[in-house]
């Protein structure tokens, strides 16, 4: 079946997962404002596009943090176990956050390489970014694909999280991250420079939309589909 | 209950603010004057001069107990929370925070549904104040990236040092005093900051026991009064440098940095120099890194009869221009000073910063002038432009008369006055009165002045 579609299962896929990486990165809201800010400040786009790396590089921590402690639990606690808290994790966490919304304590616009990735980490970590993927990571890998067809897989479906189930653990965590990061780094970029080139930050009065309350919402939602995975 | 839009009156920059709706309501600090029994109170005044009830009184909410001293306030929220890096767009500017300088008690007014009908919501007791933050008598608040900065005078025995505290934007809980490492800071008044370089600036006036039994010349003759701004590290809440204006320089009050965020300077205004009574205005601006001070503007004293000078300045035979606010456009172009000594209110085009040209002036009040304004041409007016105000649009300016109510007496012996106007001001250059705008009050004096969604001294902006 994978072989006979793999045209269509290669950009299904694709196109999922930039919507996702999009939602993600919209959702994250901040990455590419402050890219823009920074660029404002300094009056050169270039400030926007210096401020990509650490920003992507910041967000690809939280999110490997949260997989890589997925992938050890995986190890040690028993499947149902880990459903069960993975579910209470997300939903409490939702649930928090929809009720006690502080916004963050950082202050700074004049960052180095250091702080706008440890901003990153912190906005994506509180932001509960890496939570959503956890679904992803759950389910135990099928017995009947041998490792050596994984990086097809991979190469196939980018971003399908359940095909990464048949890496070792390693090299799961790292293809997963990476290929997030990516998409991540390429919408928060386009969108960057989109404010920064043509819409203007006028835009935010119109357009920022308070999208906290659905992630929130969406994460409490996952919580509860994975109790039925 | 956060908003699914950002606040209508948050603007990424001080550009898009000027684009504004102009304000229909504004709220002004109503304080009892000396032997009243009123308690302090918060006045609605109706500015839209579309409404029946234009250039009057339309709502009140009076303070729970008596002698506040109702000075300075501000808003909950404001711009700053577009901020990239701590973004909260979705709480609502919604709630005014208003401190008693002489109570210390701080009273959290809700201005919505109806703006008209203000509620106190919250009042954060002087006990509470003095043990979670060690301060006492707040006085100017700002709205910034971690929350809402208090500025207070002294230590709750009325000593120093002052400084800042935070309260929670939501919560109103106080969380405690904002200065890690003070260096040499111990006087305090105002603050202010430049949001794109991470900058905070304070200025100095008195402890409260150097103030609130009036001005003492004593301690005003020995340059003991504030005479330097600090330098401030926004992120790392740390002391960087001291900036001194010269000892003779006494009382270093409002500061007014750019608003836009990539100009790294500003104006602070000094109330008078013991050399000859003038007072002045400063910058300060960012020199190879570090901070540096220019005098740019001087306005002098002006000679007056003895008969006609109250006995603190018969000896000195002039009267001095006491420059006790000063207020900047959104735009940065136009500097707005008032004297409250002379009765003088001044224009200056402040396109080049460190050279101010004078662009317009209006005379009322005045210690020795007493000039009236043109709705009651017969009518001498005491008191003289002190807190002023700038709309968002930068077309209208509202200034009103008293100080400090223990200082009001020594300049003004036979009665300070209550009252309220509003000029108008010509994008060219050149102010003048708006003859229909004339608000008296009897009953309480007047102090400082917010525009309802925000106004030129209320928000800072992290994007040009």
């Amino acid at each position: 079946m994978f072989t006979r579609f793999a045209s269509k299962e290669a950009i299904l896929p694709a196109i999922r997962s930039v919507f996702r990486e999009w939602a993600l990165a919209v959702a994250d809201a901040v990455g590419w404002l402050f890219a823009v800010g920074l660029g404002l400040q300094e009056q050169k786009r270039i400030a926007v596009l210096r401020a990509l790396p650490p920003i992507a590089l910041g967000h690809a921590l939280s999110i490997a943090t949260i997989i890589a402690a997925v992938l050890l639990a995986r190890v040690t606690v028993p499947p149902f176990d880990l459903k069960i808290a993975a579910a209470a994790i997300l939903f409490a966490f939702g649930l928090y956050r929809l009720f006690r919304s502080r916004h963050p304590n950082w202050v700074g616009m004049r960052v180095g390489f250091g702080d706008l990735t440890l901003w990153s980490f912190v906005m994506a970590s509180a932001h509960g970014a890496g939570l959503m993927l956890i679904p992803l990571f759950l389910k135990s890998a099928p017995q009947t694909l041998a490792p050596h067809t994984a990086p097809m897989a991979l190469h196939m479906h980018p971003t399908c999280g359940l095909e990464f189930s048949n890496f070792n653990t390693p090299s799961l965590l790292t293809s997963s991250v990476a290929v997030h990061t990516l998409g991540y780094l390429l919408v928060t970029g386009l969108l960057a420079m989109l404010v920064y080139e043509k819409l203007g930050v006028g835009m935010l009065r119109r357009a920022w939309f308070n999208v906290d309350l659905f992630w929130m919402l969406a994460l409490m939602a996952t919580g509860v589909l994975i109790l039925f995975l | 209950m956060p908003l699914l839009k950002p606040d209508p009156t948050f603007y990424p920059s001080p550009r898009l603010a000027m684009q504004a709706p102009p304000e229909k309501y504004a709220f002004v600090a109503a304080l009892n004057p000396p032997g009243s029994k009123l308690n302090d109170a918060l006045m609605v005044v109706d500015v839209d001069p579309d409404s029946r009830t234009y250039g009057q009184q339309v709502g009140q909410v009076t303070m729970p107990e008596f002698g506040d001293e109702l000075h300075h306030f501000g808003w909950n929220a404001c711009s700053s929370a577009l901020c990239p890096y701590a973004p909260h767009p979705h709480v609502e500017r919604r709630y005014l925070v208003v401190p008693g300088l002489r109570s210390s008690r701080i009273h959290i007014i809700d201005t919505k549904p109806n703006p008209r009908k203000p509620k106190i919501v919250k009042v954060l007791e002087p006990e509470e104040v003095f043990a979670r933050a060690n301060y006492s008598r707040p006085h100017t608040i700002h709205c910034g990236p971690e929350g809402i900065y208090v500025s207070t005078l002294g230590a709750p025995n009325g000593d120093g040092p002052g400084g800042i505290f935070m309260l929670d934007c939501e919560t109103f809980e106080i969380l405690g005093q904002w200065e890690m490492d003070r260096g040499p800071q111990f006087l305090h008044y105002d603050f202010w900051w430049h949001l794109g370089f991470d900058t905070l600036l304070s200025s100095e006036w008195g402890t409260p026991n150097m103030i609130e039994n009036g001005l003492q010349p004593d301690l005003l003759l020995a340059s003991k009064y504030g005479h330097q701004i600090h330098v401030w590290d926004l992120r790392r809440r740390r002391h960087i440098q001291a900036l001194d204006l010269g000892k003779e320089q006494q009382m270093v009050l409002e500061m007014r940095p750019a608003h836009n965020p990539t100009k790294a300077y500003g104006f602070v205004g000094v109330v008078v120099s013991l050399k000859d009574l003038s007072a002045s205005v400063w910058l300060w601006h960012r020199n190879d890194g570090a901070w540096d001070l220019k005098k740019v503007i001087e306005i002098p004293a002006e000679p007056a009869d003895p008969a006609n000078l109250p006995p603190m300045l018969k000896d000195f035979k002039a009267v001095p221009p006491l420059v006790s606010d000063i207020n900047l456009s959104l735009d940065d172009k136009f500097l707005y000073v008032s004297c409250w000594g002379t009765g003088e209110f001044l224009q200056y085009d402040v396109s080049d910063p460190f050279n101010p040209k004078k662009t317009g002036s209006v005379r009322i009040g005045g210690i020795v002038n007493r000039t009236s304004h043109p709705k009651k041409p017969n009518q001498p007016l005491s008191g003289g432009p002190q807190m002023v105000e700038v709309s968002r649009d930068g077309k209208r300016i509202y200034f009103t008369n008293s100080l400090y109510a223990a200082w009001d007496e020594q300049f003004y012996p036979d009665g300070v006055g209550s009252w309220m106007v509003k000029l108008e001001a010509d994008p060219q250059g050149g102010i003048r009165f708006d003859e229909n705008f004339f608000v008296e009050n009897g009953d309480y004096r007047v102090h400082q002045i917010r525009l309802e969604g925000g106004d030129s001294s209320s928000d800072s902006f992290c994007f040009p």
